[in-house]
């Protein structure tokens, strides 16, 4: 009996840390999931798959524990919300574009979750503990995966070369939003901010590697955090939330 | 207590029959995702915890322990926990021997991120060579990554460690 079009979410701080975290995880694994029946070999595939279910792994404990907190649970915080509840980065929500705008989005993302999990399993936070010492062993494997696939696109060919180049210089404008900061979370979660260097330090390495130049930091994208977002994630949400809004409260 | 501990008895041994079904050699023993099996008040309690965030044999695994245990006239609550987090070295060494014989390599002993991040080369679980290649560290599933030896020439799926 869902009359509503989006439901509305109680934004303390912690509600909020738990969203940020499970909105990047939910749409970047729905993203990598649409690679599905398109990736360049079933290898490929396979991978970017398992990576997706990772993720959306993540977003489901994440939601468990949110709903725990706001009355809503994990299917009403990914299928009743519309995109200005949403608080994921603007990147996530990009198209997958060609192979290498996904395998870059997928290590920039990558490089931030591996060290910011880390440190989330010292969280004061026994949930957020617990869904980290899982999620870190996850994300290390998903920054290695898209790390040697993008030194290989980078040192591979002039056409590879140049693809990968241009989807770095299009995402760039879009990695200063993973650092924005949260009010209140000291002891919930490390403070994004103060990652900048442990992800500039591996980034740097890796595109070296890849004999990629690094884009210059200049004005950055941002909104995503606040429920401004892009159109694109309005179309991914037409596709993700079909179901639940065509037929309100159904079930498995 | 007789009566709860001859219960927990008849439960664990319901349990045995109970296993992954993506690797249907192992019971949810062997695999060290079965954490405790306790018994309040008459019910008896299962807690598990997944492999993988992921893992989409969960809800199988729930509704068959649950069906197990019908069928031996229990009521049962299944509980999840996250914490603390499995690693592969919850696997038992019965698990590991039934996972080679099986034809999947089973993980190193030590989930460390050394391991995780070394370049895994695991022993041909068909012919025993150590002459072995990773073909993609993403296998069949979240918690297989596929191989090839160049001894036998097999392909063969390993047990990621984690």
């Amino acid at each position: 009996m869902a009359t509503t079009t989006s439901i509305a979410v109680a934004a303390t701080p912690l509600v909020l840390q738990l969203l940020y975290r499970a909105d990047d995880a939910l749409i970047l694994g729905h993203r990598l999931s649409e690679w599905t029946g398109h990736a360049p070999t079933l290898e490929e595939e396979l991978a970017l798959a398992n990576i997706a279910l990772d993720l959306i792994g993540q977003a489901r404990a994440l939601y468990g524990y949110a709903g725990t907190l706001t009355g809503h649970g994990e299917d009403q915080l990914a299928y009743l919300r519309d995109a200005a509840a949403w608080r994921n980065c603007l990147m996530v929500e990009l198209p997958n574009g060609d192979f290498a705008f996904s395998i870059a989005r997928l290590l920039l993302v990558s490089a931030f979750a591996d060290p910011f999990w880390r440190g989330a399993m010292a969280s004061s936070d026994g949930t957020i503990a617990a869904v980290a010492a899982k999620a870190e062993k996850e994300t290390a494997y998903h920054l290695r995966h898209s790390a040697e696939w993008l030194i290989r696109l980078g040192d591979g060919t002039a056409e590879s070369h140049r693809r990968a180049r241009t989807a770095l210089d299009d995402l760039w404008p879009y990695t200063g939003e993973l650092f924005t900061s949260l009010p209140g979370e000291a002891g919930i979660a490390p403070d994004p901010n103060s990652l900048r260097d442990t992800w500039n330090a591996t980034v740097s390495g890796i595109l070296a590697r890849a004999t990629l130049e690094r884009p210059t930091d200049g004005w950055m994208q941002s909104g995503g955090r606040d429920g401004r977002h892009t159109e694109n994630l309005g179309h991914l949400l037409a596709e993700m939330q079909f179901l639940q809004r065509s037929y309100p409260d159904a079930t498995w | 207590m007789v009566a709860a501990a001859s219960l927990r008895e008849r439960a664990l041994a319901a349990l045995e029959t109970v296993c992954d079904p993506e690797i249907p050699v192992l019971s949810i023993a062997d695999l060290g995702i079965l954490r405790d099996v306790s018994v309040h008040d008459g019910v008896v309690e299962v807690t598990i915890t997944p492999t993988y965030s992921g893992c989409p044999a969960m809800n199988l695994i729930t509704l068959e322990i649950e069906t197990a245990l019908d069928r031996a006239g229990i009521e049962a609550r299944i509980r999840t926990s996250l914490s603390p987090a499995w690693t592969t070295d919850w696997l038992t060494d019965a698990g590991r021997g039934k996972l080679a014989a099986f034809g999947i390599a089973p993980p190193e002993h030590t989930a460390s991120r050394r391991v995780l991040f070394g370049e895994p080369h695991p022993v041909c679980p068909l012919c025993g060579s150590a002459d072995t290649e990773q073909i993609s560290e993403f296998g069949s599933t979240a918690c297989k990554s596929l191989h090839r030896c160049r001894a036998c020439r097999e392909p063969f799926d390993a047990f990621k460690c984690h």
